[in-house]
C-alpha cells in the first residue's frame, strides 16, 4: 500500500482490480443516491465492451444503467439536459476516440452552459471513457485526449494511475456538481491494488497522491505510467542509490501543483510521464506550472515522457516503438541524474 | 393548464398581449442594436410570434422549453421578463445571465426555460435529456425543442429524435420553418416536401400546420402534450412561418424581394388574430388601444431599466464557471478583485 493513501485514510482496505475498483464506485454511487444513472452503449446486459459496468445491470435494472442507441452526440446531450434538470447522470463514452462525435455537446453545451446563464444552471454530469494504446486496437480505438478536456474551460478531468485512484476519483465525480471526465486508460483494468472500503472514501479532485517518496528525482506520471515508473523506481533504487519521488496527479485539471511544487524544491530535478501526444499537452502544462513556481529549484532541464505525436499504429512492433513506458522513464531519470 | 390556455376569452387576450409584447421588444432591440447600444448579434422574431406564443400556450408553467439563437419570442411566451431579459441583451449585471449570455444564451432554467442556443441544432438533444429527467423522475411534465428550418439538417438534431422516439420520452420538437436558414431557402436544404415528413424515420406523429395562426399551433401542440404525457411519446410539429426581419440585424437579404415579405406579411399572426378577437367580440377596438399602449409602456420600461442597470464588475467574468472553483481560476479573481492586475509567479 502506498505512503499517500494509508495517510489518507487510516482505514481498512481491499484488495482490487482498478476494473473492480470503478465498478464499486459506481454501484456505492447508485446505491447512495437515487438521481445517479449510467447511460451509454451496451453498458446494460453486454456489461460494457471492457467490462466495467459489468453485472450492475442486474442488480439496477435498465432504468439506471441505460443502454442508447449508437448516438454519441445525442445521449451525451441528453445527458447534459438531464443534469440541467434534476437528475445525475453517469456517460460511458465507450472509446474517447469517440468523444469528438459528441464533441459539440460537451464543449458547447455541458462547459459552458453553466457560465452562459450566469451561474443558474448545475451541471452533475461526469463522463467515463477509456484512453490508451497496448492492445493492437490500432488508431482510432487507442488515443489519449484527455488533454484536449483539461484544457477546454468548464470541464473537470481526472485520470487514475491506481485502483484505490480510480475508485476514488469516481465516486467525487459523480457527486460533483460540475462536468467531469474520467479518464480510464484500458491497459490497467486488471492492476490490483488496495482500496479502502469506505463507502465515503472519495479522492478529492485537485488533489494528487505521492505514490513513492524520494530525495533525489520527482517523477509526475500518470494512468499506466505509474505503476511503470514505481518499478522504475525500485530499479533505480537498487542499481544507484537513487530515491525517486512518483506523484501520480490524478486530478489533470484542476491539477495539485503545490504538491508537485514541493517535491520539486526538495528534488530539483522532473520528469513529467505520460501518454498524450508531446506537443502543446498535458506535460507542458505541468512543466510550465513547475517553471513559474519553482524555476529556482530546479537543478537539470525538465525531461517529457509522452508518445511522439504520432497515432497508436496497429502492429505491435511499431505501437511498442511509440508507446511510452518505464524504461523511458528511467532513459529520461538517466539523462539527468 | 396553460397560464394562458387558448379556450377561455381571457387567455386568448394574454395570448395576443404576448405577441404584441415580443413584438414590441424585437422591434426596440433592432432599433436600440443599430444604435449601437446592444453589443454582438441579435436575431428578432418578428412575424415569427404565434409560434412561440402558440406553443407556450399549450404548456404548463413548470415545462420545460429549449430555445434557440432568434430566442426572445420564445422567452416572453414562456413568461420571462422583458426588464431582465433587455438588461442581458445590454450586457448588465442584472440580466438574466448577469451579462455572460446575451441575446444567444438567455436563459432562465428555473421558468423552465434550457437557453437560447448559438449552435444550430443544439437544442434538441438538451429537451430530450430534461425530458430524461421527467421520465425518470416520473414527473407531470413535458419538454418542447423549438428548432429552425435549417436546424432539420444536422445530425444532432435526428439523433435526439430517435432517442426520444426509441424511449417513448415526453419531447415535443417545434420547427419554426421560416422559410430560410440565413440566406439559404428551405427547398436548398431538404429533400423533403415538408419537414415534418421526417418523423416518419422515427415512426412518430409528423403534422404541418399554419405558424401564422396562434390557435392553429396551440392546438398542435395541446395534442401533442396529452401524447407525450400520457408517455406515448414524442410529436415533430412544424410550424409555417416568416420572419419579416433579416437573418440578423444587419443582412441585406440579397436573397428575397420586397413582394414576398408583403405576402407574407398580408397573413400577419398579430393582425389577423386581433382581427378575430374583435369579431368575435372578445375585445373592442378601445381595449386593443390600451393593450398597445400597455405594451409599449412595458417595453420602454424595460429599456429605461437596461440602460439604467449596473455593468458587471471586471472580476464577475471569473465567476460561474464551476459549481466549485478551481484555484487555477480563483487566482484571477483575486487579483481582479483586489488591484485588478494579473497574477504572476510567486517567485
Ligand atoms: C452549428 C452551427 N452552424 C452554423 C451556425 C451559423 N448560423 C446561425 S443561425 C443559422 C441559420 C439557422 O437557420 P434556421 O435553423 O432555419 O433558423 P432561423 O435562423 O431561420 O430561425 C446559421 C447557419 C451556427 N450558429 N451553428
Ligand atoms: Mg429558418
Amino acid at each position: 500500500m502506498t505512503a499517500q493513501v494509508e495517510r489518507e485514510l487510516e482505514t481498512e482496505t481491499e484488495e482490487l482490480t482498478v476494473r473492480e475498483a470503478i465498478r464499486q464506485a459506481l454501484r456505492e454511487e447508485l446505491e447512495r443516491d437515487e438521481d445517479v444513472f449510467l447511460i451509454g452503449e451496451d453498458i446494460g446486459e453486454f456489461g460494457g465492451v471492457l467490462e466495467v459496468t459489468g453485472d450492475l445491470y442486474e442488480e439496477f435494472g435498465d432504468e439506471r444503467i441505460k443502454d442508447t442507441p449508437i448516438s454519441e452526440a445525442g445521449f451525451t446531450g441528453a445527458a447534459t439536459g438531464a443534469a440541467a434538470t434534476g437528475t445525475r447522470p453517469v456517460v460511458e463514452l465507450m472509446f474517447s476516440d469517440f468523444s469528438g462525435v459528441a464533441m459539440e455537446q460537451i464543449m458547447n453545451q455541458m462547459a459552458k452552459m453553466r457560465y452562459m446563464f450566469g451561474g443558474k444552471a448545475e451541471m452533475p454530469v461526469t463522463v467515463r471513457t477509456t484512453e490508451g494504446g497496448g492492445m493492437g486496437a490500432a488508431s482510432q480505438h487507442s488515443g489519449t485526449v484527455h488533454t484536449w478536456m483539461a484544457h477546454f474551460p468548464g470541464l473537470k478531468a481526472v485520470a487514475p494511475g491506481t485502483a484505490a485512484a480510480a475508485k476514488g476519483l469516481t465516486k467525487a465525480a459523480i457527486r460533483s456538481n460540475d462536468p467531469v471526465f474520467v479518464f480510464e486508460n484500458k491497459m490497467i483494468y486488471e492492476q490490483t491494488g488496495q482500496v479502502p472500503t469506505d463507502e465515503d472514501y472519495t479522492a478529492p479532485i485537485g488533489e494528487a497522491a505521492i505514490e513513492r517518496e524520494g530525495d533525489d528525482v520527482t517523477v509526475v506520471a500518470t494512468q499506466r505510467l505509474v505503476g511503470e515508473s514505481l518499478q522504475t523506481a525500485e530499479s533505480i533504487a537498487d542499481e544507484f542509490g537513487l530515491e525517486v519521488e512518483v506523484i501520480d496527479p490524478r486530478s489533470l485539471y484542476p491539477l495539485d501543483t503545490e504538491t508537485i511544487v514541493e517535491s520539486v524544491r526538495k528534488t530539483g530535478r522532473l520528469i513529467v510521464a505520460d501518454e498524450s501526444p508531446l506537443s502543446y499537452g498535458t506535460h507542458a502544462e505541468i512543466v510550465a506550472r513547475v517553471q513559474e513556481e519553482a524555476f529556482f529549484s530546479l537543478d537539470a532541464p525538465i525531461q517529457r515522457v509522452g508518445t511522439p505525436d504520432t497515432h497508436m499504429p496497429f502492429s505491435p512492433p511499431l505501437e511498442n516503438e511509440v508507446l511510452p513506458d518505464g524504461d523511458d522513464v528511467r532513459a529520461a531519470i538517466e539523462r539527468i541524474s | 393548464m396553460a397560464n394562458y390556455n387558448l379556450e377561455s376569452s381571457e387567455g386568448r387576450v394574454e395570448a395576443l398581449r404576448r405577441m404584441l409584447l415580443i413584438r414590441a421588444f424585437d422591434e426596440e432591440a433592432g432599433d436600440r442594436f443599430a444604435d449601437g447600444e446592444i453589443p454582438g448579434f441579435v436575431h428578432l422574431y418578428i412575424g415569427e410570434e404565434a409560434v412561440g406564443v402558440g406553443t407556450c400556450a399549450a404548456l404548463d408553467p413548470d415545462d420545460y422549453i429549449a430555445s434557440t439563437h432568434r430566442g426572445h419570442g420564445h422567452c416572453i411566451a414562456k413568461g420571462l421578463d422583458p426588464k431582465y431579459m433587455m438588461a442581458e441583451l445590454y450586457g448588465k449585471a442584472e440580466g438574466y445571465c448577469n451579462g455572460k449570455g446575451g441575446s444567444m444564451h438567455i436563459a432562465d432554467v428555473d421558468a423552465g426555460m434550457l437557453g437560447a442556443n448559438g449552435i444550430v441544432g443544439a437544442g434538441p438533444p438538451l429537451a430530450t435529456g430534461a425530458a430524461l429527467s421527467i421520465d425518470y423522475d416520473d414527473r407531470d411534465q413535458i419538454a418542447v425543442s423549438f428548432l429552425g428550418d435549417g436546424a432539420v439538417a444536422q445530425g444532432q438534431v435526428h439523433e435526439a429524435m430517435n432517442l426520444a422516439a426509441t424511449w417513448d420520452l415526453p419531447v415535443v420538437f417545434v420547427v419554426e420553418n421560416n422559410q430560410y436558414g440565413e440566406g439559404t431557402p428551405v427547398e436548398d436544404q431538404h429533400n423533403v416536401d415538408n419537414l415534418s415528413d421526417t418523423a416518419q424515420a422515427y415512426d412518430i406523429p409528423g403534422l404541418t400546420v399554419d405558424g401564422m395562426d396562434v390557435t392553429a399551433v396551440a392546438e398542435a401542440v395541446d395534442e401533442a402534450r396529452s401524447r407525450a404525457r400520457n408517455g406515448n411519446g414524442p410529436t415533430l410539429v412544424e410550424a409555417e412561418t416568416y420572419r419579416y426581419r433579416g437573418h440578423y440585424e444587419g443582412d441585406e437579404e440579397p436573397y428575397r424581394d420586397e413582394a414576398e415579405i408583403e405576402r407574407w406579411k398580408d397573413r400577419d399572426p398579430i393582425d389577423s388574430f386581433t382581427e378575430r378577437l374583435i369579431d368575435r367580440d372578445e375585445l373592442t377596438e378601445a381595449e386593443f388601444e390600451e393593450l398597445q399602449t400597455e405594451v409599449e409602456a412595458k417595453i420602454q420600461d424595460a429599456v429605461d431599466y437596461a440602460q439604467d442597470a449596473t455593468p458587471p464588475e471586471p472580476h464577475e467574468a471569473y465567476d460561474d464557471m464551476f459549481g466549485e472553483i478551481p484555484p487555477e481560476i480563483e487566482r484571477f479573481a483575486t487579483a481582479a478583485r483586489t488591484d485588478g492586475g494579473t497574477p504572476g509567479g510567486d517567485r
